[in-house]
């Protein structure tokens, strides 16, 4: 196994975004604002995991940040600074992907970020193999390699993955949906990039394959160190397997916590009104309400903060001033949350001022036995993006 | 269980699916098989004998992975495809096969499907769509049609009505658009609405809003509903009785809660195992990895056995008849048969 | 340019904010349809009023003994034929029978793929057989040739009436519409507000008129104006074959006696030219109206421009507009 390395480092900055805005046509054209001043920063190896609804923008930063969002998306405002790994080793150069030109971009897309869709079914080519998909990313970015090493390292990527050798001479629709996305991923990893980015990966799997899938996924991140931006709607599956959690709402971050920190004492209504939203397996059947109303429309923002039609805690602060995301009152964690009720103006809900949980290892899948203190990775707690 | 059901001699007795309640069941099915023929005298097996009966006031979750057949269930049960074999039977009579007989069937048995943003027409206003149903089956007419218009959209929380019926469909939500369609079920006032997959392409933050409806609806206009879904937990949350299907088959049915604390088939273990569940705290032990098997050629014996950790021969050989394993719980699987108990326990240690 | 942005694709996903609210406010048509709506309009009104504003009759000759054409002069603008007929007027009077029958055809033409299409597509089984089988020889048969065979026993009569001739011409040109609307009946048959008025218990053929039709009413448009240029496309091929020759004359007919007189070796380019670049014109206007269709049905298209010329939509490079470019000093925002 070439792939092989030295673990991931943690600490490092791999990706920041800063007050990133993006925009459905510009001002000119009648565009709607889709993303409003998003920051966070992505440490190697991190899993950060974006959670929200259709219309929250979470596709549209996840296609922002390479630069992949097609018309009429425009990046409106703010940076997003890549810590690219020169090729040979050496400290890691920031690229600004904003500014940064076509072929520079082409020299990072795939290589050092890569991407997983949601359709895989429409991302491969449906009339070629998948050994020839799979070789050619080899072939453009490892011209020195011959057409065997290409193989070999072709099939490793498919074992790696879980799928065998001889289904490399097979065409995409031959695959089942959990082996094309398998092979998705595979692909994405195929030049050991430093950070992938998953749009709703598993949305379309049955919930067997999500699962095995997910489970080769993180052990392929414990192995490899990739940094992993997880997109999707389904808050439970977040909890799961993300290091950190971003919330967001009407293209706004609302909370950012990690995994444990958010199922445990979420701090946003909204991340609340999400939990809340998720029937229980076990325990007492009981009547749950979920969020009322609908998310907004980017054509009809309300004023103030976005989520406060919805929120029962609005008050009249709310529907005129946008809170901005901070770090709670009397929390001594890294999290950061945007709303009213936690800066200390107005008294504090009991169920959104439950204690932070103490900090074990975020992700049950790095560390199985929770009583464990994570002595591993003693850097793993500070990764919730020091954002304040 | 219903006393007409008098099984073929020689066969074990047919078991019927579903919530036990006093009564002739609003609708029941009998054996139903759907073939598919997919060409060159080869067929989809898509739903193997399968019997269900829906009692009114009762929802009956059908749970099940992509190609398991839930949703073939559920359009051979509103008489859109036709059975292979088997019967459907309304209020404990036959439906008749004459169109006429299928119309009536209609205004009596509804379906809401999974998309709303491709179930409503483009074309035509929310009133459109809630008027036709009113025109075909009933004598309705004028300001008397207008008014049970906005009634029924009040029904689903679409208020003001009227507003919302001159509303066409791209300028609603997609929980709006549901509600819209659950409201066109309603009109024809059914006595079984069928639902396939009603919020899966909903806003999670919307979802429980459309189930809380169908909880209405069941005690209010004492439907018997039929909530096809891949959520195991939603199913929990919201039916009297959960279905199991893999490969076209029912493997395990039985009270709600039940199947979810105490599941007794592989399969059905596996589901609850792979599902996202928040209150765990450790990664979850998967048993049984690989696909749903061809249809076209489904495994010999127990459909399950390829994937099943347990597998033991007569697995291979021989389909598992329901054994009773809880009250009114029954699992497909020999692992429950008492002449299979000493194999049985002799695998469950291995594991 | 309307500002309606296609929210669809703002998550990939469902549309939560619908983009039709815009599609309520008034509507500014691309360029290309303005252009084009323009031409076809034009020639429409000189259809309709040509032999007002022709300033000959077609029985008027030149008082002149030359028996060769006259060059454009200021009594007979486009000059003369070689039988001394003024080109003007025979322009003008050939625009009635060239549009009418173009658009009977394109009518016609309309009619038949919609009823052979529909019908095909939403019944299926043996009928959508069979039809598809007619439907495939009409699409294979050389159709200038049958259309010869079906004209030349036709009664002198029957050559001028545009509705006969307009039919046959449509017979050439319904089939390959036929072909579009059975496929986008099949995928319409399974959508699933078909499938829920199926439920409901609405017949087959209300399902087909007002649930299936009304979806493929901008297929069944761009069907039309496709088969009114290839109906035209016929008939003057028709005419400068000689096939028909209406007694009003058409453009075809214009095309046909310069040829037969040689005015094209002649170089006498006011008698074969301004019919020939007429009907190009016509088929121009048309062909934009059906790319502006095009873009009103499909706002991808529509979306991937800008108003701001510095700004390029490009596949792979997302546009990037900022107040003012600030270089991020690494590790600002800790």
């Amino acid at each position: 196994m070439t792939a092989v390395q030295a673990g991931p480092v943690l600490g490092e900055p791999v990706l920041e975004v800063s007050k990133l805005c993006i925009d459905y046509g510009l001002p000119e054209d009648g565009g709607v604002r889709a993303v409003t001043d998003v920051t966070f920063t992505l440490r190697r190896g991190e899993v950060l995991g974006l959670a929200g609804e259709s219309g929250s923008g979470k596709s549209t930063l996840a296609y922002a940040i390479p630069r992949l969002l097609r018309a009429p998306g425009v990046i409106t405002g703010g940076d997003v600074i890549f810590h690219q790994r020169p090729v040979g080793g050496g400290p890691s150069q920031a690229v600004d992907m904003l500014t940064a030109d076509a072929e520079t971009l082409a020299n990072i897309r795939w290589v050092d970020l890569s991407m997983v869709f949601q359709s895989a079914m429409h991302a491969l080519n449906p009339v070629a193999r998948i050994e020839g998909q799979l070789t050619d990313v080899l072939r453009r970015h490892r011209p020195g390699w011959s057409p065997a090493q290409r193989k070999e390292r072709a099939v490793e990527l498919l074992q790696m993955v879980g799928i065998s050798a001889d289904r490399l001479r097979a065409f995409p629709h031959e695959l089942s949906g959990g082996m094309r996305q398998r092979v998705m991923i595979a692909m994405a990893l195929a030049l050991e990039p430093a950070l992938v980015i998953m749009d709703e990966p598993t949305t379309a799997l049955d919930v067997v394959t999500q699962r095995e899938i997910i489970e080769e996924l993180m052990e392929l991140r414990e192995r490899l160190g990739f940094a992993v931006i997880f997109i999707t709607h389904d808050l439970s599956l977040l909890l799961e397997l993300a290091d950190t959690i971003a919330i967001m709402y009407a293209g706004r971050l609302v909370e950012m916590a990690t995994a444990t920190e958010l199922v445990r004492a979420p701090r946003h209504p909204y991340s609340q009104g999400l939990l809340n939203s998720f029937p229980a397996l076990h325990g007492a059947k009981k009547r749950m309400v979920g969020i009322p109303g609908a998310p907004p429309s980017l054509r009809a923002m309300p004023a103030g903060c976005k989520f406060h039609p919805r929120c029962v805690h609005a008050g009249e602060s709310c529907l005129s001033v946008e809170p901005r995301l901070a770090r709670p009152n009397g929390s001594f964690s890294a999290r950061t949350v945007a709303c009213t009720l936690q800066d200390g103006s107005r008294p504090t809900p009991a169920e959104l001022a439950l204690p932070d949980p103490a900090e074990t290892a975020p992700s049950r899948f790095r560390t199985p036995a929770a009583a464990v203190p994570a002595p591993s990775d003693p850097n793993q707690n500070l990764t919730v993006g020091d954002l304040s | 269980m219903t006393d007409s059901v008098t099984p073929p001699a020689g066969t074990a007795p047919t078991v019927v699916h579903g919530p036990k309640r006093e009564g002739t069941p609003a609708l029941e099915a009998r054996g139903l098989t759907k073939h598919f023929p997919v060409g060159r005298g080869k067929v989809v097996h898509a739903v193997e004998e399968i019997s269900i009966a829906l009692p009114e006031a009762t929802v009956t979750a059908v749970v099940g992975e992509s190609g398991s057949g839930k949703s073939t269930l559920a359009r051979l049960l509103t008489g859109l495809i036709k059975p292979t074999s088997g019967e459907l039977l309304l209020d404990g009579k036959p439906v008749g096969t004459s169109a006429k007989a299928l119309r009536a069937y209609t205004s009596d048995v509804h379906l809401v499907l999974q998309d709303p943003f491709s179930s409503l027409n483009s074309a035509h206003s929310v009133g459109y769509h809630i008027e036709r149903p009113l025109k075909l089956h009933s004598d309705v007419r004028g300001a008397e049609l207008d008014a049970k218009v906005v009634e029924l959209l009040d029904r689903v929380s679409l208020s003001p009505g009227a507003e919302f019926a001159a509303k066409y469909p791209h300028e609603l939500s997609g929980g709006q658009r549901q509600r819209v369609a659950i409201a066109r079920g309603l009109a024809v006032r059914p006595r079984v609405l069928l639902a396939d997959e009603p919020v899966s392409m909903l806003d999670v933050s919307i979802r429980l809003g459309v189930l809380n409806l169908f909880d209405g609806l069941r005690e209010d206009e004492r439907l018997a509903i039929l909530y096809v879904t891949h959520d195991i937990a939603s199913a929990r949350y919201l039916a009297d009785t959960i279905v199991v299907m893999y490969a076209g088959q029912v493997v395990e049915s039985g009270p709600a809660e039940q199947i979810t604390d105490a599941p007794q088939h592989p399969y059905t273990q596996l589901l609850l195992s792979a599902a996202p569940d928040p209150a765990r705290d450790q990664a979850p032990e998967l048993r049984g990895s690989g696909s749903p098997p061809s249809l076209v050629n489904p495994p010999s014996g127990c459909r399950f056995h390829p994937r099943c950790p347990f597998a033991m021969a007569v697995c291979k050989e021989q389909a598992p008849p329901s054994l009773p394993v809880g009250t009114d719980q029954v699992a497909a699987c020999w692992l429950h048969s008492p002449e299979h108990k000493a194999e049985a326990d002799a695998v469950s240690a291995q594991i | 340019m309307t500002s309606t942005l296609p929210t669809e694709t703002m998550t990939g996903g469902s549309p939560a904010t619908p983009a039709a609210p815009a599609r309520r406010r008034r509507r500014h048509y691309p360029i290309k349809v303005q252009v084009g709506a323009g031409i076809t309009l034009f020639f429409i009104l000189i259809a309709i009023f040509g032999p007002e504003l022709a300033p000959h009759s077609a029985a008027w000759v030149a008082n002149t003994t030359n028996g060769t054409p006259q060059p454009p002069s200021g009594s007979n603008w486009l000059g003369t034929d070689n039988t001394q007929h003024d080109l003007y007027s025979a322009l003008l009077l050939g625009a009635r029978s060239t549009l009418l029958i173009s658009f009977v055809a394109g009518a016609f033409a309309t009619v038949l793929s919609v009823a052979m299409g529909v019908t095909s597509g939403y019944v299926g089984g043996v009928t959508d057989e069979v039809m598809s089988i007619i439907t495939n020889i009409f699409l294979a048969l050389p159709g200038l040739l049958i259309l010869m065979v079906i004209l030349k026993p036709l009664p002198p009569g029957d050559q001028n009436n545009s509705l006969v001739i307009g039919f046959v011409v449509a017979l050439s040109s319904w089939a390959y519409g036929a072909r579009a609307l059975r496929a986008q009946t099949l995928t319409l048959r399974d959508q699933d507000y078909v499938v829920s008025a199926r439920v409901i218990g609405e017949r087959k053929r209300r399902i087909v008129i007002y649930e299936i039709l009304p979806n493929l009413l901008p297929i069944v448009a761009a069907s039309f104006i496709f088969t009114v240029i290839y109906g035209m496309g016929v008939y003057v091929a028709l005419c400068y074959l000689g096939v028909v020759s209406p007694a009003s004359g058409s453009w075809g007919t214009l095309l046909q006696t310069a040829q037969a007189s040689g005015a094209i070796e002649a170089n006498q380019w006011w008698w074969y030219l301004p019919p020939a670049l007429c009907i190009a014109l016509v088929g121009i206007g048309l062909a934009l109206l059906n790319f502006g269709i095009d873009e009103i049905i499909n706002p991808r298209i529509r979306s991937s421009r800008s108003k701001r010329r510095d700004v390029k939509f490009q596949l792979g490079l997302t546009p990037v507009v900022r107040p003012a470019t600030s270089t991020v000093v690494e590790g600002e925002q800790l």
